[in-house]
C-alpha cells in the first residue's frame, strides 16, 4: 500500500534580509555561581588573550605582515573557553577555519601561534599550515580544518580510538552553522550514536555561513533540533555566557567519560568582525552588530559576573587586559623576527618514515 | 621415538582472497591497535568474503560493521589513525571511494604535512578494482591512478596471492595512508603463499619473466595479461620481459628502467582508463630515464576511454587483453 503523502509544512520565510532579523540569542542573564574563583580568572584571562590575539592578527594582516587569509574569532570567545575549560589536556578537539580561539583555549602558546600565522619556521606547523591549519597534538588539538565540516570524521574517529583503547578521553568537534548543513555530520553523528562514542558535536552558530544568514539555508529554526534525528541529546546554550557553555559541556563530558555517548550542543554566538579580515560584512545591519557587541560580549559578561561575585575589581580586570596586551605584542615581535623556512623544507613532513 | 623436526616455512596454495584474510589475521594477532571497519565486514564476512572468520576471532570491537556511510567511516578511520589506532578500512567497491575523496585527499593525505609532521595517519584502505563481471559503470572502475596522483598517499596494486599477503602486511605496518587495490576478478586466483610472516616492501618492483626483446610493464591483473601475451610472443620468436611494479607510489623506477635499457622497447598495460592514467605516467618516466636506450615509442594499453558498459560484448573489449598486447608488440617491429 502506498504511503499517504505527508502534507508539506509551510516553508518559513527565508532570506528575508538582515534588517528583518532579530538577534537570536537567548537573553538569559546570570550563570550558576558554583564555579571556583580560580576558574573564573582562568577563563577571563583566556578570553582576553584570544581577543587581544585576534585584534593583533587584524593589525598584522592589514599591515601586510602575514600572507593568506585570517578569519577572526572576536565575539565568540565564550564558546571556545567555556568548552575547553571543561576538558583535560589529553582530550581531543578539532577546530575550524575560524580556529585561533579554539587553539589558544586548548593550550596553544602565543609565539608559535603567531609565527605560524606569519608563515615562519617557528610556527606550530613549521609554516606549512598557516592560520587555517594550526594544530598542537601535544595538547590534543588535532588541527583546524580548511574544509567546512572537514573534521567531523577526525573527531569522531578520535572518540572511537579512545573507546577502543579503553581510555576515558573525549573529543570535541567544533563546527559552525554552515558546516551543520554538510552531509558528513549526519554520517558521523549516526556512528557516534550507534557506538556510544565519547564525542561532543559543538555547533557554533554565529548566525552567518560566510555571508548568508543561517536561517536562509537551514531547514530548522534551531539547529539543535537535528540532534534528536541523530539519536543523541541536544542542548542549546548562550555562547556569550562562558559559564553556561562550561556547565553544559561539563555535563556532556562527564556522561561521555562514563560511556554515555555523544551530545550535540548548539552555542548561539556572533562574530564581531566580517567572515575574514577585509570583509566589511555589508550583509548585516549596524543595529544587529551593535546589539550583540553591547549586550552579548562574552568578556564583558564574565567581567560583570566576577564583579558581582566580588571575585574581581575593575582595576584587577584592567590589569589582565594590559598584561595580555604586552604578551601578545611580544608574540608579534617574536614572530616578525623569526626566520622563514628554507625552501627545501617544502619537501619535508610529507611521509612518515 | 623421534621428535618431528620443524620444517621450513610451510607454503600452501591459497587464493588471493585467503591471502588477504591471512595477512589481516596475522597482523591483528600481532598488533592490538589494528581494527577492520567496513560494510558487512563483520559476522557476514563481507560481500567478497574477504573478512571471513575475523569477526569470530577478534570480536565486534575490532571488526566493525559500518553503516553505509563511506565518507563517514573513512573519516572516522582517519581520526582513529591519528590517535593511536591502525585501522584497515574496506571499501566494497573502489567506485565508492569517490564518496570519500575529501576524507582521503583533503584530510588523510595532507594532515601530517600541513601540521608540520605532528602526526602519522596509520591507515590502510582496502578497495576493489577491475571490470569483467557485468557490474556496469559504477561497480567496475579501476581508480588507482586517481590516488597515485595525490602527494601524501601510497598505492599498492598486488597481482598475485603471494604479494597480496606480503604487500598488505607492509601497507598495514606503514605509518602513512596506503590505498590497497584488489582486483575482484582475482579473488579466486590461487598461488603459493608461505604460512610464515613475510613482508613485500612497498616500492619494490619484480621481474615476473626474464626476456630480451621488449619490456611489458603490467599492474594488478594486467600482469597476468602480460604473461599470457609473453607466452604467445614466444611462439612468434619474441622474448618479452614482464615487470610488475607492485606499487604505483612509491614507484620502483630503477627496476623498470633497468629492464627497458636491456630490451629497448616498452609497453605499459593497466586497467585504469588510458587517458591521463598510470600508463602515461610510467611511459613518461621511462622515456625520461632511458631515452637513449629506446628503439621505439613507449606504448600505452589502458582500458577504453569510456565508462564500463554492462553487456558482455560491450564490456569485455574495453579491458586490455593479451591479443592487444601482442598486436602492440608486433607494431613496434622489435624483431
Amino acid at each position: 500500500m502506498p504511503r499517504k503523502p505527508v502534507p508539506r509544512k509551510k516553508a518559513p520565510s527565508r532570506g528575508a534580509g538582515p534588517s528583518a532579523r532579530k538577534p537570536a540569542a537567548p537573553r538569559r542573564a546570570g550563570s550558576p555561581a558554583n564555579v571556583e574563583p580560580d576558574t573564573l580568572w582562568k577563563m577571563y584571562r583566556k578570553m582576553v588573550e584570544i581577543r587581544k590575539f585576534e585584534e593583533h592578527v587584524w593589525d598584522v594582516y592589514t599591515r601586510g605582515w602575514m600572507p593568506g587569509l585570517a578569519h577572526l574569532y572576536i565575539g565568540e570567545e565564550g564558546v571556545a573557553v567555556g568548552v575547553c575549560s571543561a576538558l583535560r589536556d589529553d582530550d581531543y578537539i578539532t577546530s575550524t577555519h575560524r580556529g585561533h580561539g579554539h587553539c589558544l583555549a586548548k593550550g596553544a602558546r602565543l609565539e608559535p601561534m603567531m609565527a605560524e600565522i606569519m608563515g615562519k619556521e617557528a610556527g606550530y606547523c613549521r609554516g606549512k599550515g598557516g592560520s587555517m591549519h594550526i594544530a598542537d597534538m601535544s595538547v590534543g588539538n588535532l588541527g583546524a580544518n580548511g574544509i567546512v565540516g572537514g573534521s567531523f570524521g577526525i573527531a569522531t574517529g578520535a572518540a572511537l580510538s579512545a573507546k577502543t583503547r579503553g581510555t576515558d578521553q573525549v573529543a570535541v568537534c567544533f563546527f559552525g552553522d554552515g558546516a551543520a548543513n554538510q552531509g558528513l555530520l549526519m554520517e558521523t553523528a549516526n556512528m557516534a550514536a550507534i557506538w556510544d562514542l565519547p564525542v561532543i558535536y559543538l555547533c557554533e552558530n554565529n548566525q552567518y555561513g560566510e555571508h548568508t544568514p543561517y536561517q536562509a539555508v537551514t531547514g530548522v529554526d534551531k539547529i539543535v533540533d537535528r540532534a534528536q534525528g541523530f539519536g543523541m541529546e541536544g542542548v542549546r546554550v548562550d555562547g556569550s555566557d562562558v559559564l553556561g557553555v562550561y556547565e553544559a559541556v561539563k555535563r556532556a563530558v562527564e556522561r561521555a567519560r562514563k560511556g554515555g555517548g555523544p551530545t550535540f550542543i548548539e552555542a548561539l554566538t556572533y562574530r564581531f568582525r566580517g567572515h575574514h579580515v577585509g570583509d566589511a560584512a555589508p550583509y548585516r545591519t549596524k543595529e544587529e552588530l551593535e546589539w550583540w557587541m553591547t549586550n552579548r560580549d562574552p568578556i564583558e559578561l564574565l567581567a560583570r559576573e566576577m564583579r558581582r561575585q566580588r571575585v574581581a575589581t575593575n582595576a584587577e580586570l584592567n590589569e589582565v587586559q594590559e598584561q595580555t596586551e604586552v604578551a601578545v605584542v611580544d608574540a608579534v615581535e617574536f614572530a616578525r623576527n623569526a626566520p622563514y623556512p628554507a625552501p627545501e623544507q617544502a619537501f619535508e613532513d610529507l611521509y612518515a618514515e | 621415538m623421534t621428535q618431528p623436526t620443524k620444517t621450513e616455512s610451510t607454503t600452501r596454495q591459497l587464493s588471493f582472497r585467503e591471502a588477504i584474510i591471512e595477512a589481516m589475521a596475522q597482523e591483528m594477532r600481532r598488533d592490538e591497535s589494528i581494527i577492520l571497519i567496513g560494510e558487512d565486514v563483520g559476522p557476514s564476512g563481507g560481500i567478497f568474503k574477504c573478512s571471513e572468520g575475523l569477526f569470530d576471532e577478534f570480536g565486534h570491537e575490532r571488526v566493525i560493521d559500518a553503516p553505509i556511510s563511506e565518507a563517514g567511516y573513512i573519516g572516522v578511520s582517519v581520526g582513529a589513525a591519528m590517535t593511536g589506532l591502525r585501522p584497515i578500512a574496506e571499501l566494497m567497491f573502489g567506485d565508492f571511494s569517490l564518496l570519500t575523496m575529501d576524507q582521503l585527499v583533503n584530510q588523510a593525505a595532507k594532515i601530517r604535512y600541513m601540521t608540520g609532521g605532528q602526526c602519522k595517519v596509520t591507515l590502510t584502505v582496502r578497495l576493489t578494482m577491475g571490470a569483467g563481471r557485468s557490474s556496469a559503470a559504477q561497480h567496475s572502475q579501476s581508480l588507482h591512478a586517481l590516488f597515485a596522483h595525490i602527494p601524501g598517499l601510497k598505492v599498492a596494486v598486488p597481482s598475485c596471492p603471494y604479494d597480496a599477503k606480503g604487500l598488505l602486511k607492509a601497507a598495514i605496518r606503514d605509518d602513512n595512508p596506503v590505498l590497497f587495490f584488489e582486483d575482484k576478478m582475482m579473488y579466486n586466483d590461487v598461488g603459493d603463499v608461505p604460512e610464515d610472516d613475510y613482508v613485500v616492501d612497498l616500492g619494490t618492483a619484480v621481474v615476473r619473466r626474464q626476456g630480451t626483446d621488449v619490456t611489458l610493464v603490467g599492474t594488478s591483473s594486467m600482469v597476468g595479461v602480460a604473461l599470457e601475451a609473453a607466452q604467445q610472443l614466444a611462439d612468434l620468436g619474441i622474448n618479452a620481459e614482464v615487470v610488475d611494479p607492485r606499487t604505483l607510489f612509491p614507484l620502483d623506477t630503477e627496476t623498470l628502467v633497468t629492464s627497458v635499457k636491456k630490451t629497448g622497447y616498452a609497453i605499459i598495460i593497466d586497467e585504469g582508463v588510458q587517458r591521463y592514467g598510470a600508463t602515461g605516467e610510467i611511459a613518461a618516466t621511462l622515456q625520461e630515464h632511458a631515452f637513449d636506450y629506446l628503439d621505439g615509442p613507449v606504448l600505452r594499453i589502458g582500458a577504453a576511454d569510456v565508462p564500463v558498459p554492462f553487456s558482455p560484448p560491450l564490456e569485455l573489449p574495453t579491458i586490455p587483453d593479451a591479443t592487444r598486447v601482442v598486436e602492440a608488440v608486433q607494431s613496434l617491429r622489435v624483431r
